[in-house]
Order: structure tokens, then sequence, then C-alpha cells
């Protein structure tokens, strides 16, 4: 559908009224753990994998297992609270692919504020890469059980649509005819993307890269190049979230959850109203009105890039700029280290690490930076983060602001 | 089974599903069927058991113009499943139709780079093996 009366799922139908929701300084991260290789492949894999995470997760925030109450996953989420033997009086499954961790912390916000659990551990791992080397089923931990109608292999697949970036893609087309976005202006983010990478020693890719590099590489699905797209990797992490009171107990700084917030659209794209506007134009103002934070404030952006033009969407829809104007607002080199709007310091999807679903490297990534850990990359005085995930196709997104002790 | 050019030699044939038999039936005469809800009263896009504005039951077909035009589109350089390659690359697009519904399907009868946003489109149709007819769109008079 696209005729405006007849959408009910318009972003601008479902304004929210931050006043009823009440997550500001409710709940911290306050551990969190990640393991990626500049091979993209990693030894281990599957539940082991997801243990490994945990227990990472669990040693940083200076907590154990006996502490853990709360389990969140993009998946059945029994079978992982069994075999890490927890016994959860809170249990999140919520799998909407990758801005999945963003909603986690949403919701385990909300659940600690109100009571529901004291210690809630999200955690994912994928192997991709190494599962074709190991042959044999894959052994993702991410939910792969479909359930219910799939009208996109009745209505799309015939139409020989490449999944995922076929739709993204179209979202490119649409935004570039409208608006006069270029194929330079989009190469600029994988550009700037690069040079934080390179200041990652376990980032996938850390060689220069250059905007004439990425239009010499190989089409994809027109308007998208090659380097327009996000690696396919092994990755894994996790996070360790309780409340505020308690976070000041733990032996790291707390990262406080300012604000948080989803927005969905669709699931299949030919159901996204408008191709140029995500559910991030309604989770991206939620989220900071909850917070208390206008773009102008947000030290670092953690703006899931599975593809170039799925970043330059997040910076139009979260109010960085205006819609539209997210071709000329990059070309600047801004995003990049020493820029004004710091954009995916790891190195993003685009060159640190992507297995399939990203959105928890996102929640890492600002967590280190608030803390100060992030080494050659840091970026000094960091207090506001914003971790900005979208799942499917451009179909959920979720919004998480992040900040200091200081900015409570 | 090619009668424009660069019509798919090879694509996926879905098995229709409860809710699009009315769709598929139509497509055997060469005919695109959109559902419609006459309580809204609305057209809508894709085919379900019920309307996405009510929830009402008594969803009814109606034949469409087969005329609309691109709203999006992006040339397959790698091609999607169900696909051959040596068909080279292929326009696929989503499609804003006369009757107010989006749909995707691809645009032939013209280079696939020469497929532009806003371009008028009419349905072609691309036979199935078993006598359903996929939807394609080729430029309409106007293009």
């Amino acid at each position: 559908m696209h005729d405006d009366e007849q959408d009910r799922s318009a972003p601008e139908g479902h304004a929210v009224t931050n006043r009823e929701r009440t997550l500001r300084g409710a709940a911290a991260i306050v551990g969190v753990a990640d393991d990626v290789s500049p091979t993209g492949e990693l030894e281990r894999h599957g539940r082991r994998l997801e243990a490994a995470m945990v227990r990472e997760a669990l040693a940083d925030a200076g907590l154990t297992m006996d502490d853990v109450d709360g389990l969140a996953c993009a998946q059945m989420p029994a079978g992982l609270a069994e075999y890490l033997a927890i016994r959860p009086r809170y249990l999140d499954g919520t799998m909407v692919g990758g801005s999945s961790y963003e909603l986690h912390v949403e919701h385990a916000a909300a659940a600690i504020s109100a009571g529901l659990c004291e210690v809630v551990v999200g955690v994912y791992a994928a192997t991709p890469r190494s599962d074709r080397r190991r042959g044999g089923p894959p052994a993702f931990s991410g939910g792969r059980g479909l359930t219910g109608p799939m009208p996109g292999v009745e209505f799309e697949l015939p139409y020989g649509l490449r999944l995922p970036m076929g739709a993204y893609a179209l979202a490119a087309s649409r935004h570039m005819a409208l608006y006069g976005t270029t194929s330079e202006q989009l190469a600029q983010i994988a550009v700037d993307t690069r040079r934080w990478a390179a200041l990652n020693p376990r980032a996938r890719y850390r060689d220069e890269l250059t905007v004439d590099d990425v239009l010499a590489s190989p089409w994809v699905v027109t308007p998208l190049h090659k380097l327009d797209c996000c690696l396919v990797t092994d990755g894994a992490g996790a996070f360790v979230m309780t409340s505020l009171e308690r976070a000041r107990d733990l032996p790291k700084p707390p990262v406080a959850v300012l604000g948080a917030a989803t927005g969905g659209t669709h699931a299949m794209i030919t159901e996204m109203h408008d191709l140029t506007v995500t559910g991030g134009a309604v989770s991206g103002p939620a989220a900071f009105g909850m917070a208390g934070v206008r773009p102008e404030d947000v030290d670092l952006l953690m703006g899931y890039d599975s593809f170039t033009i799925t970043a330059l969407l997040h910076l139009e829809d979260l109010g960085f700029c205006k819609k539209g104007e997210g071709g000329s607002f990059v070309e600047d080199g801004k995003l990049g280290p020493g820029g004004s709007l710091p954009m995916n310091t790891n190195g993003g999807g685009l060159s640190y690490t992507h297995p399939g679903m990203y959105g928890m490297f996102l929640l890492v990534e600002a967590v280190r930076q608030l803390r100060g850990e992030a080494g050659p990359r840091q970026v000094s005085g960091a207090e506001v983060a914003v971790a900005h995930g979208s799942g499917g196709v451009l179909s959920t997104m979720g919004t998480v602001v992040l900040g200091t002790e200081a900015t409570l | 089974m090619r009668d424009i050019s660069g019509m798919p030699t090879k694509v996926l044939e879905p098995a229709p599903s409860e809710a699009a038999e009315g769709f598929w039936d139509a497509t055997r005469r060469r005919e695109l069927a959109l559902p419609w809800c006459p309580a809204c009263p609305r057209f809508f896009w894709y085919p379900r058991e019920v309307c996405p504005i009510c929830l009402g039951e008594a969803v009814e077909w109606r034949p469409a113009a087969g005329t609309g035009e691109v709203y999006a589109v992006s040339v397959h350089y790698r091609t999607g499943p169900g696909r051959d390659p040596a068909d080279g690359p292929y326009a696929v697009a989503l499609i804003d139709l006369a009757e107010g519904v989006r749909m995707m399907s691809n645009v032939v009868g013209i280079a696939p780079e020469a497929v532009t946003v806003g371009m008028p489109v009419a349905v072609a149709w691309l036979p199935l093996s078993d006598g359903r007819h996929l939807p394609q769109f080729v430029p309409a008079p106007g293009a």
C-alpha cells in the first residue's frame, strides 16, 4: 500500500507522547563484550560462543551468573537460558533482525525499572563465514525459525529481488530520484567508516579507501556498488544491564540508558510506505525526547550501516540533517575521525564486522566510547552516544540514547 | 517463454497462497485483479484473507487497469533467487498502480538501465509453467 489514507503504519501516524514514558536513568549498561577477528572468522561458534560472551560481559560488569535473573536474545530464549543454567524471571526473545539488541535494551530498561528483574544479560553470536568452511547446518544462534505466511515469497521473489541488498537499492533509487543524492555522497560514508576502521586493530578491513574505489567496485544492485554493502563475517557480543542504583556500586562507570524507543513500519520492502523515511523518524525523536537531548548534543552516533544508504537515512530520520539533505551533509567527511559527528567509530558493518544482525556491536562500541576505553579511536570527552539499529529491510528501528553519569 | 525483450527465461514459480487465489486465477486470463474491500471501500495489496484497514473478511477481486508508474527501481547485476545469470541484468521495480496500491515487478521491453523513477508503465504477462502468468511491466505511451 502507498496511499496516505489507507496506510496505518505511516511513521507520522504514531506520535509517541514522551511524558508517558520515563526510562531516563532507569537502568544502565554495566558490562559489554564482543568477539571479532580481522580474518572475519572465529574459532568458537554456537552456544559455546554465546556462553563466552556472557562470561566476558559479566566479568566486565563485575557480576556473576548468580546475579543474572533476566535474558535477552533474538531467538527462542528458553533453550539458551537452559544452556546457561539461568532460571530467568525475565525473558525477551524479540527477533526483528539487526535492531533486536536495541529493542532488548529498551525492554530491559523498562523491566528493570518496573522491578520485574534486576540483572539482564543480552547476547548474540553468529558465524556465517566460518560456517561455510565447517559445512553442515549453520550454527546460527540468531533465530531463523519463521512462522506464519511469507508474502514476500509470492510477491517479491518471483521478480528476482535479491535480498537484502535489493530492498536497500530500491530505497537508494527513490532517495536519489527525489533528492538528487549521488553515488559519490553514499561512497563518502564508506570512506569515512573505513578511516575509523583503520584505527581498530580488530577490524576486517583497514586499508585506505577512496570514493573512486567505491565507485569502481562492481555494481551489485544499482545504485549500490559492492563497497556500499556491509561485510559478511563471524562475530558475537553481549551486554549486561542493571538498575542505575546497583550500577553505581560496580567497578566500572555506569553507562545510563537515557532514552529508548522503537519504530516499526513494515516487513517486506513493497509495504514500506515511503522508501526515504524509516521508522527512525518515530523512534529517534521519541528516544531523544525521553533523553532530553537534541541531535547537536550527540557526541557519537552508532548508526546501523548494513549499506551506505541505511546510514544516510538514519542521519535524516534522527534529525542530524533535514530529510533529503543527507547526501550534502556527509560529503565533507564530518563522519570520520576528527569530524563534527563521529559515526561508527569501530569501523561499522561496512569495515569492522557484520555477522547478519549487527545491532549488538553498536551498543558495545557506544559503551566503550562513553567509558573512555576506545583507545586510538576514542572520541574525546564523549558523554552522549546514540545506538540506532535497523532490522529486516529498513523494517524495525530501535534507538537507544546512552550517557555517562555526568548526563544524568 | 519470452515474448517481450528482457523477459526472464527462469523465475521462481510460487505456489498460490489461499488468500491470493483470485489474483493467480485472473492471471490465467492475463488479467490483473486486485483485492478490494467493499466496506472501506478500497483496493489493497498484497492479497490477504482480511482487509488490512478494517480487518473485515468480505474481500472481493476487482480488475485493475494494469497501468502505473515506477516508484523505485534497481538493476540487479547480482542475480536474485530463481533467475538465470545468463539472462543478464534486469530491472526490479516497485510500481505504483493507478488503483493506489504498490506492487513489485520487473520492467522489461527496454534496457534495464533506461528504466527511471516516474516512468509510466503497463502490465505485460510472462507465462508460467502451469497456465498462470506473472505480471511484468513495459514502458507505456508517454514513457
